[in-house]
Order: C-alpha cells, then structure tokens, then sequence
C-alpha cells in the first residue's frame, strides 16, 4: 500500500503528461529521483531532521514537501521548455527520443551532485506503532506516507474537475487545435500541466527518501518505468486509474517479495512487472478503467 | 569524389563505387599501419569493438531507419546473440558432450562445442525467432507503446540472464547466473586459434579484426540490396505512412515483423562475435544503457543511411572505447563517469537541430522538416 501511494504520485504525472501530449515522458522518472535527492539535502543538511525530535519538525517536512514539488514542478516545465515543445509537429519518435536524453542527462547531474552512492537519509519519519492486525504492525512511517499522498491527490482531482485551469488541461488533451480557438493559452496549459506532474513528482520523491531513506542516481528511471506501468495498467490518461493501477501494482510487488509460498521474489519483480506491461498492452490496451477509443490506446 | 572522377571519364557506375573501395581499404589495412600512427587512433582491438558496434547500428537502422519502428530493446537481441554462442561453445552444459569442428578442444571435454562459424548463422537465426516472437504480439501497438514493450523485453532478457542459473526454483542451470559464462572456444580453422594467434603478423586482434570487417562488410551489403528491394521499400512506405502503405496493399504486420527479424538477426550474429571476441558473456553486459548507446549511434549519424549510420557507430563507439578517456585526461576531468551524460546531449541536441543526423538521407531529412502523416492505421480492436 505504502509503496503504492509513491507509484501512483508518480504515474499520475505519467498520466497527466500524456493525457494532454500523448508522449511517454521517459524523464519523468529521474524528476522524481532528483525531488528525491532536493529532499534528502534539505532534510538532512539544511534543516538539520533527524531521528526523534519532537513534534516541530513536522513543519519542517511539510516546508521540505513544498520546495521539492516547487523545485520538481519548474524542472519538469523547464524540460518541457527545451525538449518537448520545439518538436511539436515533428514525427511522434522525436520527442520519444529527446526524453531518452533528457532522462539521461538528468541521471548524470544526480551523479555529479551526490555521487555514484546511495545518499541516505535518517528515519525522520516515527516508527512507532499504530495499529497491528495479528503479526502485522501498521507503523507510523507508513500512515504518514498516505496521509501526505491523500491531500495532494484530493487536491489534483479538484483541480483538474473544479477549476478554470483544470478545464483548459481537459480541453487541451481534448483537442489542442479547437482550445486554442476557444482561447486557451495552448502552450501555458501544457506547461502547467508539466509543472503540476513535477509537482506529484517532487512530492513523491520526498516520500520516497523519507520512507525507503537511502536515493541513488539511478532509481527513478526504474521506478518510472514501474509507476508508467501501473499508469498503463490503470488506463493511461485516465486519473483515478492511475492510482488503481499504482495500488496494484504497488500489492503485486508486496506479495511477490514478501509472501515464501509461490512467489518467484525480488529478483523477478522486474519481470513481472514489465509481463503485466506487457500483456496489458497487448490485451487491454486501454486499461482497467479507460475508455475504448477509436485507436485502441 | 564521385563527380571529380566522372570529370576525368570514369564511368558514373564505377565513380559512384570509388568511395565505398577506398573506405574498404583502408580498414583493411589499418592494423597494419595503426602502429606509425598517433596513440590517439584506436588500437586494432578497440577497432574490433567498434567493428561489433557497427554491425549492431546497421542492424538496428534497419529497424527504426528503415521501418521507423522505435526499438529501446535491442540490447535483449546482442544478449540472445551472446549466449547462443556461449552455450555452444562452452562447458556450461556438463552431461552433454557434443564436437563438431571445434578449434583447440579436447574430444573428452564435455559440453557443447560447435565452430563459431556454425554458431553466428545459428545465433541469428535464433534471435530472429525470438524477434518475432516479441514482434508478433507488440507489432500492432502503436509507435510508442511499441518502444516502452521493447524496453520491458529488454529489461525481462537480462533478468533472466541473471536469474538463470537456477531457472524458477528448478535447479536448472541456464546462464550461469552473474558469473556469466566464461571460457568461450576460440574461433578459428583448422590449426589456427584466434584467441591465440600465429606467429607475429596473424596476431589474435588482427585475425578478430579482419573477421569483423568481413561480417560489417556482409551486413552493409545485406542492408544496402535490402534498403532497394520490394521489402526495403515497403518499409519505408510504412515509416512515412502507414495508411497510405495499407491501401497500396503492403502486408503492415508482416512487413514490421519482417523488419524485426532483420534487425534481430544482424544484432545475434554481433552479439555471438562480440562474446566469442571477449571468450565470456556476463548478464552486466546488457544494460538498457546498451540499447541506447546503439540507438544514439544511429541517430547521430542520420536514421535510415547506412554510411551516416557507420559514421555515428564508430564515433560512438571509439568515445565509449577510448576516446573519452583520453579526452578526459587531456582535460583532467573524469569523463567516462559521465557518458551517459553526453550520450543524452547528443541525443538532445541532434533531434533538435539536426533530427536527420550527420549524414542524412535525403528523404528521412524531408520527412523530418515537412512532416508526416505517423498516426496509426488501423483499429486494434477490429483488424
């Protein structure tokens, strides 16, 4: 479940991106890595958290939470900006190829930053019970995950069903070319939505460092392309298949690595991950709750 | 060139050749001359793994420059290529005890050992089965769903690489798990061991080299006699638009698969050299960093021109080789750390300002600046 919630922060920015662009945003991974490594720093460098201390470092985190999905959010505009928007129009392999390359690019600026090790990051997150059924104990760690994941995700469905701003996103996956008749900012919206799925992207990030405590350069490209399958698997463009598929995907993972009888274990968790991915595509290419489209995707 | 001879009379069909010849050449001869050259050209054994690497981008050009079919799994394709030469020509299966013209092996060692020259046929073949049988049920999905499915096969192949020394709990030992499979037999005819070499002018590099040249030369020539076929055309019907491609009649699936299997065969055989070269095969080796490395070459160079193609593949390959870290010593910083890096700039770069790469041809530069109509064909659901 835990790891659940991060997939799906993730794989909505998957699915928010190519809902309005229909382009898989190969880089979306490594923002999500770097949200991560912003986190760790400012966690464990500028403010200074750290095992125990109390109940005032709770403001801290959410001012950590903050700059991370502000900091994500511009990167990923940012990216948007140079990579994707001057090929609009340019065959559909184009852009696929950019992100490649930005998704690499950014790999190689984590490295330079932290290092080719893992940067880790103390249990600031209580590990204290709060319930247990039987042998499992539900820890405290845990809860905080999905009660920062709830809020963010309430907040993006108002956003994309209630506001004005939401509605111009809507109309852009839509048809881009009749919003912009109608008087939508074409290329604003589009940038807004990369901000607010660097934004998911951050915020996951955060959780990640403070839930798995250890971030390395090269996990978000695997973690992305996780997050992209669970994003697939829930119908992609699709916002509360999103996060069905996260969760899914996020339980398969738990069975496959948690449970000795009949489970292959983490060596193939990769494997079946990308077998889903796969069958999926081929089977059921519009999800689990997406809708049949002309073209099948 | 080509019109500076036709000035002095030669005939266009011979001009037209002279450039090709003289490039032949000139590798020919390169291992006899590297040695009066700067240290900064590449060694015969680092012109070997270009050679491997060049074979891989002809053949993956063949793929994403011919048929326009975004590959991001090749490197599951060089991985098939690389243990099919090694589970025929090496002890990893002990109860079985099989020679058929092996090079310097004892008749009592047991194991499969099969001449590496069966075994580069065999390994393409193989992986062009393997490439359909991926092919078939992906082929359909569109461009981009395409890619992400190639990448997950070419994440799953090298799991199982890894994983497989005991397949699924049975105690089957496939692949040697992350020890990899190591010693591989030689190449060779006869007497002649390539591993060894003979004597001071037929050095081991040198017989690898020329070996490689052959085979780049075959696949070039396959590449280019493909490119101009009825199947060749019918690709790049395809990659410019499939509808129009559907209603002149080309067969769309049996066209890709097609071009999958192509593209499949040429990455086996260079996977099977490559491994007989380095005599191991280790499940590291096929990173998904490998497919984009091969992908970037074919990029840089000019999608869909097999000299662009070459151009870029050499380029690459020597910075990935060498060359990077002789730059980064010439500039004190620690280049190799941060190829990937640069690998995505060009990436980047050349698709923004230069998406027909160095050495384009003519028509992928058209379809890159006026556009093309790339939507899919047909509906999934009713075909």
């Amino acid at each position: 479940m835990t790891t659940g919630a991060i997939y799906a922060l993730v794989a909505l920015g998957y699915t928010l991106v190519y809902g309005i662009l229909e382009l898989i945003n190969f880089a979306h991974g490594d923002v999500f890595m770097l949200g991560g490594m912003i986190s760790a720093t400012l966690a464990t460098q500028v403010f200074k958290l750290d095992v125990g201390g109390g109940a005032s470092k709770w403001p801290l985190v959410l001012l950590t939470l903050l700059i991370a999905m502000v900091a994500c959010g511009s990167i990923n505009a940012s990216i948007e900006r140079i990579a994707y928007r001057p090929l609009r129009g340019a065959p559909r392999l184009a852009p696929l190829i950019t992100a490649i390359g930005m998704s690499f690019i950014l790999e190689n600026i984590a490295l330079a930053w932290k290092g080719p090790n893992f940067v880790s990051v103390p249990n600031i997150l209580p590990r204290s019970e709060v319930f247990h059924v039987g042998q499992v104990t539900y820890t405290w760690n845990k809860l905080t995950v999905v009660l920062i994941t709830v809020p963010v995700l309430i907040g993006l469905v108002y956003l994309v069903q209630k506001t004005r701003q939401g509605k111009a996103m809507r109309a852009t996956a839509q048809n881009a070319d009749a919003a912009a008749m109608m008087g939508i900012n074409v290329d604003r919206t589009i940038s807004f939505t990369f901000l607010i799925a660097g934004g998911l992207a951050g915020a996951a990030g955060l959780l990640y460092a403070l839930y798995v405590t250890n971030v390395r350069f090269d996990q978000g490209f695997q973690l992305g392309l996780i997050a992209f399958t669970a994003a697939v698997l829930g119908g992609i463009g699709n916002l509360p298949g999103a996060v069905l598929g996260a969760v899914l995907i996020g339980l398969i993972q738990a069975f496959n690595e948690g449970l000795s009888w009949h489970a292959p274990g983490s060596d193939w968790t990769q494997s079946i991950v990308f077998s889903i991915l796969i069958l999926i595509l081929v089977f059921r290419p519009e999800g689990l709750l997406g809708e049949r489209t002309p073209e099948g995707a | 060139m080509t019109d500076y001879l036709v000035r002095l009379g030669v005939p266009r069909r011979l001009a037209k050749l002279a450039l090709p010849v003289a490039a032949t050449l000139i590798a020919l001869l390169y291992p006899l001359f590297v040695g009066n050259l700067f240290s900064q050209f590449p060694s015969t054994r680092t012109a070997v793994v270009m050679l491997v690497y060049m074979m891989m981008a002809v053949g993956l050009n063949i793929v994403v420059g011919y048929a326009g079919l975004l590959d991001l799994g090749y490197v599951a394709f060089y991985a098939m290529g690389a243990y099919t030469a090694a589970w025929f020509s090496s002890i990893q299966f002990p109860n079985q005890n099989f020679h058929l013209w092996d090079v310097g092996v004892g008749s009592k060692v047991p194991g499969f050992h099969v001449s590496v020259w069966l075994l580069l046929p065999l390994a393409g073949i193989l992986t062009a089965i393997v490439g359909v049988m991926i092919g078939l049920p992906t082929l359909r999905l569109r461009g981009d769903y395409l890619a992400i499915v190639t990448l997950g096969f070419g994440e799953i192949m090298p799991q199982i690489a890894r994983n497989g020394d005991n397949l699924f709990g049975t105690g089957f030992n496939l692949t040697n798990g992350p020890n990899g499979i190591t010693p591989l037999d030689s190449p060779g005819f006869g007497t002649l061991n390539y591993l060894q070499g003979s004597g001071t002018f037929f050095t081991s590099d040198r017989l690898f080299y020329w070996t490689a040249l052959v085979l780049l030369l075959i696949t070039i020539f396959c590449s280019w006699r493909l490119r101009d076929s009825r199947l060749g055309r019918a690709w790049i019907a395809i990659r410019e638009d499939e509808t129009a491609a559907a209603a002149m009649g080309v067969p769309l699936m049996r066209t890709k698969t097609w071009a999958y299997a192509t593209g499949a065969f040429f990455g086996g055989v260079a996977g099977a050299y490559y491994a007989s070269f380095k005599s191991a095969t280790f499940p590291g080796d096929f990173f998904f960093n490998i497919s984009v490395f091969i992908l970037c070459m074919v990029i840089l160079g000019g999608m869909g021109n097999i000299w662009g193609v070459i151009v870029g593949a050499a380029l690459l390959a020597y910075l990935d080789q060498a060359g990077l870290a002789d730059l980064g010593n010439l500039l004190n910083v620690d280049a190799p750390k941060y190829e990937f890096g640069i690998f995505g700039v060009i990436l980047l770069v050349v698709m923004l300002f230069r998406p027909e790469g160095l050495i384009p041809s003519s028509r992928r530069a058209a379809e890159f600046h006026e556009g093309v109509h790339d939507e899919p064909a047909y509906d999934l659901d009713h075909e």
